[in-house]
């Protein structure tokens, strides 16, 4: 299906909002029944658009961070302070609500089963939500391409979806944590930003050629993509999605 | 038809509402969209090239680019990911500088950057004051991560359609879609028609 969801018109449909996951004290998972979604491939977006009484009409993108699974697709939206959007979405929204969507969009920063590995995911904050929807797709099909996830966080409660990747990890996943800001007493991981040593360290290396996958703020994404260059992975292996610093 | 969202108000500017296309919202950030690391060319190795549908290739290196006559540009900056940021200002060389005196057939341009990137557009859209080789954003030399040292501005369109770390511009004949162009995003990319994705 590579790419046959972009060949017709992305039209706006109406998405009902089904589940709600309360995922760390800042991001929250809502999960949507969209009747006509015709599919998506890990990596992908949306774009959600809101409608005032006045006729105000307002949009963002969020990345798709669940495995392509029939009609439902799942949005992890961190709680902004001051957003225009992320307020809404997070307190406002009740299930059985409905808005519009419309998408699949993008498709570079995508991985398939077919691909295989090995590959080097690094997510930063909510930059986790599309590397999850490959970890997702890989679990789903039995893949066991060799991945190696990184993902760093601010704190131990801000990590996302930690309960499943600890229950994911295995059968060639290897998940790997940095906490930026506070640890838990007794930490032993990494704490501090990503940085040459620690891509180094967790692999694989640029002999190995892995496809990589970075997300997240546009400092992190910076840091990260320079950092795997001076290491020697060519630069055209690395996939990058940057949020705004607006992150809304 | 849209359906009104229960509960939402939203926020809007009313000054600039007639400089906000439709879908956008206005910051005041900067943000980044690339789709890989960022490349670091030296200026000494940095070179901007005209080829394709031209009698012979026109090359300036960054001292020949940077003695050309250059301007002061203030635009509103659209991009597709939604923002738009009002009265950005920029200096640059104007593609009607760069192209003149140079004889072509052609219709369609490539753009092409260091790091692989592509986009396209219509011939028509770089000329008649529409677009600009910039160097310098808001009096300080263009960042590596804003796509320096030098990027192209096209307003007009999406800023997808202005290429960072531009190298040069192929000249041709039929039009060839680029890095986003082939991967979902419209071919033309005019805000104001919200020329977002394949279809619009």
């Amino acid at each position: 299906m590579a790419g046959t969801a972009l060949l017709g018109r992305l039209t706006w449909q109406l998405a009902e909002l089904v589940d709600v996951i309360a995922e760390t004290p800042r991001a929250t998972t809502l999960v949507f029944a969209v009747p006509d979604w015709p599919g998506h491939r890990a990596g992908q977006h949306v774009d959600v658009r809101l409608t005032a009484e006045d006729g105000y009409q307002t949009q963002r993108s969020y990345s798709i961070s669940s495995a392509p699974d029939g009609t439902r697709i799942a949005l992890t939206v961190v709680h902004v302070q001051d957003g225009e959007v992320s307020p809404y979405l997070t307190g406002e929204l009740r299930s059985g609500d409905q808005i519009e969507l419309r998408g699949p969009v993008g498709g570079y920063f995508v991985w398939e089963p077919e691909h295989g590995g090995p590959l080097l995911l690094v997510g930063g904050g909510s930059g986790l939500a599309p590397l999850m929807a490959m970890i997702r797709l890989r679990a789903a099909v039995g893949s066991d391409a060799e991945t190696r996830l990184l993902v760093s966080s601010r704190s131990w409660e801000d990590i996302l979806y930690r309960t499943e990747l600890e229950r994911l990890a295995g059968h060639g996943l290897t998940v790997v944590h940095t906490l930026t800001a506070s640890r838990p007493s007794g930490w032993t991981g990494y704490a501090r930003r990503v940085d040459a040593d620690m891509l180094a360290e967790v692999g694989p290396g640029p002999a190995a050629r892995p496809q990589v996958f970075v997300c997240g703020p546009t400092p992190f994404v910076e840091a990260v993509a320079e950092a795997l260059v001076t290491l020697g992975h060519e630069p055209r292996r690395i996939k990058t999605e940057r949020f705004g610093p607006t992150g809304d | 038809m849209s359906i009104i969202s229960r509960g939402f108000r939203g926020r809007r500017d009313a000054a600039s509402t007639d400089r906000v296309p439709p879908g956008q919202y206005v910051t005041r950030d900067y943000p980044v969209l690339s789709a890989g690391p960022t490349p670091h060319t030296p200026l000494t190795r940095w070179d901007f090239t005209i080829d394709g549908e031209v009698d012979e290739p026109h090359r300036w290196t960054w001292e020949e680019f940077r003695a050309l006559p250059s301007e002061e540009i203030t635009r509103d900056i659209h991009c597709v990911t939604k923002w738009t940021h009002l009265d950005m200002v920029w200096r640059g060389v104007s593609l009607d500088t760069l192209l003149d005196g140079i004889e072509t057939s052609a219709e369609y341009v490539v753009q092409y950057s260091d790091g692989g990137y592509t986009t396209n557009l219509p011939l028509e859209d770089l000329v008649d004051g529409k677009a600009w080789v910039a160097f310098e954003y808001e009096g300080q030399p263009l960042e590596p991560a804003h796509g320096g040292p030098a990027r192209m501005l096209v307003p007009h369109l999406y800023f997808w359609k202005s290429a960072k770390w531009v190298r040069g511009l192929r000249l041709l004949a039929e039009d060839a879609p680029g890095f986003w162009e082939i991967n979902g995003y419209h071919n033309y990319g005019d805000p104001w028609r919200e020329q977002r994705y394949w279809g619009d």
